[in-house]
């Protein structure tokens, strides 16, 4: 097909564009494997920004408002880098219930920042989850990946710190 | 593959486990998972190692239940569960294997939290490996699939479900049955079926368990429905919050193309069917059908006016059949066990059984599954064993963002459908959360109603505005600076909200407002005349503040 010989050429050299491409072409550069390629780039890059949205756009061509629209209107995307390490507290209904709010409280009086922001020295970001389905272990956080559960605001404080400290 | 080659694969696997003395099974969900269950695994296979037992085999299984005790252990033949098992506890464990157990560690399984519940779509979960096909065959997993190609005909299946009574288990109910003969009836050369496994409910978890503890089971399910309505392709919709679910259901696609009980030729017949994994992006909205075929199609997950229904123009325009992960699980059983059987578990109008997560402040939070018809009071005190720290039970919430919260003289309603409807609430897809006198219902109602105005779409003015309103309202009577003029006005607001969104999203994002103040008014008054809030929850300012 056209799609392939007109293939658009990755933004540079970095490996992690093979990984963006190849999740392409698995869904044939059509255009319904939109969301699945903004996966792969957030997983590859961390987030989304200008550059992986406009190779995306080209690659399946579509116009850059479609995939700026759907970048926006899913809340797992984040057009912002992260920090070195990230703190998501879930705020779903047990969770909420079960005190996720003073854990939130006890990240902003140490480290200042609201959820969605990043430290100044880009050590820790704090997120927020509409439910990450552990709610049997409410309340829950996820700190760089690992899930803890049944956590009070003293005990997620130590996580934080074991991690950024280290 | 055929019904004989199934047959060839569960007698190897029979003839494996009679050389198998004794069974460790460790659960592998997310919620174990996350107290270091994997940690436990590794540790009591190494112990086995070093002590060179035969005859003992250590696995990962299924979700166990009780996820409030995690990590658990379950050691078979002598039935035993252990709980909160750390690796250091390994030793004990495999020292105490054909003998006494470990006292310190064990969980009863004599509670009403066991004994209470019924298993369909959590026959499998906890008793088999859920990464290996060869167990789920073994436990009669696909066993409906071959005799239904080889010996019925699609009119009959969806016969057989119609007759099951079983209704949609995503919140609204529909016959499932109903859904199947419309979209078989649909003219077409293309049909689609669509697993909804966006859970997006907070306080939700059933399809998260039931995908990572038996994910080809929902893969049984959808192939039924292909071949009852005519429908060659499927998509899993799964949360990418579920990386665990998606691992686990990737893998069993693959191992059912492999023994051929998905793509071409299924079971030596005619029936094609494929299966394909999309994943969502973190929008409530998406558990609407019509938004979800959206999301699929790679857009915004935005809903359109119905009808058409996706029943006949869904995905790309072509029929398509949108079921839950929970009720697609619900069709193996009834295929091999007939419609009849299912029909006779249940209420009259709510067949079956439904999955919650208990969650909230209740002791044993977990998985549970029991028949409808249970009365919420056998839920929460029996099975979930009451509230801890003695405090007093004030509500519990059912249905997520669109459901209610249902106060205690409704302890000893049944539940099924029509019974939560009547109360203002709903089914929905069957978080259950309990709230003890610690929680405010005013600020619960602002806790949903702020879920709704960031997950509305923004298609629609009612909702989008709204939720905005209702939710700027909700905040002022929590800080205590609203009027009584502003509750009325809010009362108005929900009415306009409920019958004119688009969609269910915004129709039902009143519901935790309106229960609240149908059985908790006189909070919302204290708030609003007296300036407290009774359970303390909201930070209200001094009268001084307010007129200052």
């Amino acid at each position: 097909m056209a799609a392939d010989s007109s293939k658009i050429a990755a933004p540079s050299a970095d490996k992690r564009w093979r990984l963006v491409d190849n999740v392409m072409r698995r869904h044939g550069y059509r255009a319904d494997g939109l969301i699945e390629s903004l996966h792969a780039v957030q997983e590859s890059f961390g987030y989304l920004d200008d550059v992986s949205l406009r190779f995306v756009a080209a690659s399946l061509r579509l116009p850059p408002s479609k995939v700026y629209g759907v970048a926006t209107f899913y809340h797992f995307f984040t057009l912002k880098p992260q920090g070195e390490h990230t703190c998501v507290v879930c705020l779903g209904t047990a969770c909420y219930i079960k005190g996720a709010q003073k854990i939130l409280d006890r990240i902003e009086q140490d480290y200042g920042i609201k959820p969605g922001e990043t430290t100044p020295d880009n050590k820790l970001s704090v997120l927020t989850a509409r439910c990450i389905g552990s709610c049997g272990l409410a309340p829950a956080v996820v700190i760089d990946g690992t899930m803890s559960g049944k956590l009070t605001a003293d005990e997620t404080a130590e996580h934080i710190c074991r991690c950024v400290g280290a | 593959m055929i019904p004989d080659e199934l047959k060839a694969i569960t007698d190897a696997e029979t003839e494996a486990s009679a050389k198998v003395r004794c069974r460790l099974n460790v659960c592998m969900a997310a919620g174990c998972q996350s107290c270091h269950g994997d940690k436990v695994l590794k540790a009591l296979q190494a112990e086995v190692a070093s002590r060179k037992l035969e005859g003992v085999e250590v696995r990962g299984v299924g979700c166990l239940g009780l996820c409030a005790e995690g990590p658990l252990v379950l050691v078979d033949p002598e039935h035993v569960l252990y709980q909160r098992v750390q690796a250091e506890d390994a030793a004990d464990i495999v020292a105490a294997l054909g003998g006494k157990p470990v006292k310190r560690l064990v969980c009863s399984l004599e509670t009403p939290f066991f004994k209470r519940q019924k298993f369909i779509v959590l026959e499998n979960s906890g008793k088999i490996n859920p990464e290996r096909l060869e167990d789920y065959v073994a436990h009669r997993g696909y066993e409906a699939l071959a005799t239904c190609l080889t010996e019925r005909q699609p009119p009959e299946v969806v016969a057989e479900v119609l007759a099951s009574g079983l209704r949609g288990r995503g919140g609204a109910g529909f016959p499932t049955g109903l859904k199947w003969q419309m979209v078989a009836k649909a003219a077409g050369p293309k049909k689609y079926i669509i697993c909804n496994g966006d859970e997006g409910d907070p306080g939700a978890f059933m399809d998260r368990s039931v995908l990572e503890s038996d994910p080809h089971r929902v893969l049984e399910g959808m192939a039924l429905a292909g071949y009852a309505v005519g429908a060659d392709h499927g998509y899993v919709y799964v949360r990418a919050e579920y990386p665990l679910a998606v691992k686990r259901l990737n893998n069993a696609i693959k191992q059912a193309q492999k023994a051929g009980l998905l793509g071409p030729s299924i079971c030596d017949t005619a029936f094609t069917f494929n299966v394909e994994v999309r994943l969502g992006a973190g929008a409530f909205v998406c558990g609407e059908e019509t938004a979800l075929i959206a999301s699929v199609e790679g857009r915004r997950g935005q809903p359109r006016p119905r009808p058409p229904f996706p029943a006949e123009a869904g995905l790309w325009g072509c029929p398509t059949l949108i079921n839950n992960v929970e009720t697609f699980a619900n069709i193996p059983p009834i295929m091999r066990e007939g419609g009849k059987w299912f029909a006779g578990i249940g209420t009259e109008k709510s067949k079956g059984t439904k999955v919650f997560a208990l969650a909230g402040r209740v002791c044993n939070t977990g998985l549970i599954e029991v028949p409808m018809g249970i009365t919420l009071r056998e839920i929460i005190f029996d099975i979930g064993g009451g509230i801890p720290e003695g405090r007093k039970f004030k509500a519990v919430q059912t249905g997520g963002p669109s459901g209610g919260c249902i106060p205690e003289q409704f302890l000893d309603m049944p539940v099924d459908y029509d019974s939560l409807a009547k109360v203002g609430s709903i089914m929905g897809s069957g978080g259950m959360i309990v709230m003890d006198e610690s929680s405010c219902m005013v600020d619960v109602a602002k806790f949903f109603m702020e879920f709704c105005r960031t997950e509305s779409c923004g298609k629609c003015v009612p909702c989008r505005v709204g939720t905005a309103q209702m939710h700027n309202l909700l905040s002022s009577i929590c800080a205590g600076t609203a009027t009584m003029d502003d509750l009325a006005l809010l009362e108005r607001l929900c009415d306009t909200v409920k019958f004119t969104s688009l969609c269910g999203l915004g129709q039902s994002s009143p519901n935790p407002v309106l229960t609240t103040l149908r059985y908790f008014r006189h909070e919302y008054l204290a708030h609003i005349t007296d300036k407290r809030c009774p359970a303390g929850v909201c930070n209200i300012h001094s009268l001084a503040e307010v007129h200052a």
